[in-house]
């Protein structure tokens, strides 16, 4: 559940540019933002509006060109590659493809693995080690023994996105940034990753920052929605009053557009 | 009693791999589309609807294989017709499908007017060129797409506006059935509505006479068809009008399906999303019982041991579950309703 006093991951005047001259694009303008502790956000806007831009700069894939990212109060540092390493056992992503998000010869023993390393278990003796990597598994639904000596590619997309979900469960980071993790599997699989991730989120107490398109999946998961138009954040609040009451025209755009099955569906406005 | 443009028979095809598995990814379906109507396939990933549209066209190439059956589209009988056949005097004219990844079947180094110039010298020799581009910008005016498009590259244009071209070029040769595969999986929510309202104006303005529209999507299902049929391995477990297939569905894979809606109104926050645990079967050996006992909420001895019929129920409707209506309905009440908002 949300703690307000507790602001985890915070932003002041994020920017991205990317090219130079006449080539230039602003993925991300100056985005101002503040994420509490154990909350849910979603961040939401069509392709090309700066969502997985902004996602990048917080996990420190790329570089911002201007502007600050503080962690936990303070300024964050990811000059070294120690320093990086020590930042990523706090902040996660599930990414929208599970087919490439695998390293394909690395058996899914070696992904649980990687991560029990990552938390300090690099001495613990081998049925440990083995213990949590199916306790990780279970908590899926997922069977260690089927998987174990197992390459990812054996696996369906719905299995390597929950096998993603068993990695974060093994890391507990403090916060998990998913971007459009349900997008390619189908809607009933969709479901069970959506229930997983939020029974992650109640257990762990981890921030989670859920990216997506799609605006009905943002106000079932979320507590507050961002909504993003051409690198601006445009509308902001809290799930309820931005999905149902919305002001921006942009927003009210967006909700239009998505297909309804209690109210009528308007097809002229486009 | 209105024209029926396409029917199809008891229809079974199969999959053969290398191994000599047989593989029945589409097994014993009938349906039926009346002119001027529309059909919805719906179903999660690997229950044979994309075979299903493939099937339909009787263009089979291996390792699909036709088994037994009968397509009529149109008054014509397609089953056992030669591909090469099938291509020259059917597809287009008679029935047109327009694959998942649609827009991925332009050339790129052809600008579109090309494109369509192709189409209509397969099938009329004799066209000149200034017959077609009025043709051709005539039928883009109808359906809201700028004439500009025809003198474009691929690469110039967006996907929304790929897709709905790639819908336009399917229409050409004014086909009775259109089978739509996915067109709009790949879009974004503006693109999408883009693409649904163009398949509505393809059925108010006679361009189709009817459409075959599939998708995993449910409201999106809803807001473009009159029937539903819900497809679970291979199998047709539920075929009823949207309106009842949507809020009142029988069979309880469909009620699971319909269980997993996410749309952005008020009230879906206080609804537990239904998840249907496990997988569907694999078709190499299906059990021999019903195919979705092992998922069922509501399974009962005999399930997984006989093999169950399809229930038809006054109206058109039927479902494929050895409960009777009455029952199933009795089941549903005990359960918290997932679908009152």
């Amino acid at each position: 559940m949300p703690d307000e006093k507790n602001v985890i991951l915070s932003t002041s005047g994020l920017t991205k540019i990317f090219g130079f001259g006449r080539q230039k694009t602003l993925a991300v303008d100056h985005v101002n933002m503040e994420l509490y502790q154990g909350e849910v956000v979603s961040l939401v806007g069509e392709s090309g509006s700066g969502k997985t831009t902004l996602a990048k700069m917080l996990l420190g894939l790329l570089t911002p060109t201007e502007g600050d990212i503080y962690f936990q109060g303070q300024k964050r540092d990811i000059s070294s590659h120690k320093k990086k390493q020590e930042y990523w056992k706090n902040i996660q992503a599930i990414f929208q493809d599970p087919f490439s998000s695998y390293n394909t010869f690395h058996k899914i023993d070696a992904v649980l693995l990687d991560c029990i390393r990552m938390r300090g278990g690099r001495n613990f003796p081998k049925e440990k080690k083995v213990e949590l990597m199916a306790e990780a598994c279970s908590f899926v639904n997922l069977k260690f023994e089927e998987l174990t000596n197992k390459y990812p590619f054996e696996l369906s997309g719905g299995q390597m996105q929950r096998l993603m979900i068993a990695r974060i469960f093994l890391l507990k980071p403090k916060i998990l940034l998913a971007d459009e993790p349900t997008s390619m599997i189908d809607a009933c699989s969709r479901a069970t990753i959506l229930d997983y991730l939020m029974q992650l989120r109640n257990e762990v107490g981890m921030t989670v920052i859920f990216i997506t398109h799609d605006i009905g999946l943002a106000y079932y998961v979320s507590d507050n929605v961002f909504i993003m138009e051409h690198g601006k954040i445009v509308e902001r609040g809290s799930a309820d009053e931005v999905i149902l009451h919305p002001q921006a025209p942009y927003t009210q755009r967006l909700i239009n557009d998505v297909p309804k099955i209690y109210e009528e569906w308007d097809l002229s406005t486009v | 009693m209105a024209n029926i443009t396409i029917e199809v028979k008891e229809l079974t095809t199969e999959y053969i791999t290398r191994y000599d598995e047989h593989i029945y990814a589409v097994d014993h379906v009938s349906l039926k589309v009346e002119e001027g109507k529309s059909l919805g396939i719906a179903g999660e990933s690997g229950c044979g609807k994309s075979t299903l549209a493939l099937s339909l066209m009787g263009y089979y190439f291996a390792p699909l294989r036709y088994t037994s059956g009968e397509i009529i589209i149109n008054g014509k009988n397609i089953t056992g017709m030669d591909p090469d056949e099938v291509r020259k005097s059917i597809l287009g004219t008679e029935i047109a499908y327009i694959p998942q990844s649609a827009m991925n079947a332009l050339n790129p180094t052809r600008k579109i007017i090309n494109f369509i110039e192709d189409v209509y010298e397969a099938h009329d020799f004799y066209m000149t060129k200034k017959d077609i581009y009025d043709r051709a910008r005539q039928l883009f005016e109808t359906l809201g797409l700028p004439a500009e498009v025809l003198q474009k590259y691929p690469v110039e244009l967006s996907g929304g506006m790929k897709q709905r071209t790639v819908i336009a070029v399917s229409v050409l040769l004014l086909p009775k059935v259109l089978i739509a595969d996915e067109p709009s999986s790949a879009l974004d929510v503006t693109s999408q509505k883009m693409v649904i309202k163009m398949l509505r104006q393809l059925m108010e303005n006679d361009l189709i006479s009817s459409l075959i529209f599939i998708t995993h999507e449910l409201p999106l299902l809803y807001n473009v068809v009159d029937d539903i049929m819900v497809m679970y391995a291979g199998q047709i477990v539920e075929n009823a009008a949207a309106k009842q297939a949507v809020f009142d569905p029988l069979h309880p894979y469909s009620k699971g399906l319909m269980g997993s809606i996410i749309v952005p109104e008020s009230g879906l926050r206080d609804v537990k999303l239904a998840a249907i645990p496990g997988v569907p079967p694999n078709l190499k050996n299906p059990p021999p019982g019903c195919r979705f006992a092992e998922r069922c909420k509501y399974i009962g001895p005999a399930c997984k041991v006989n093999s169950v019929d399809v229930h038809n129920l006054v109206g058109g409707r039927g479902y494929r579950c050895s409960l009777s209506e009455g029952e199933l309905r009795e089941a549903y009440k005990k359960e918290p309703d997932q679908n009152a908002r």
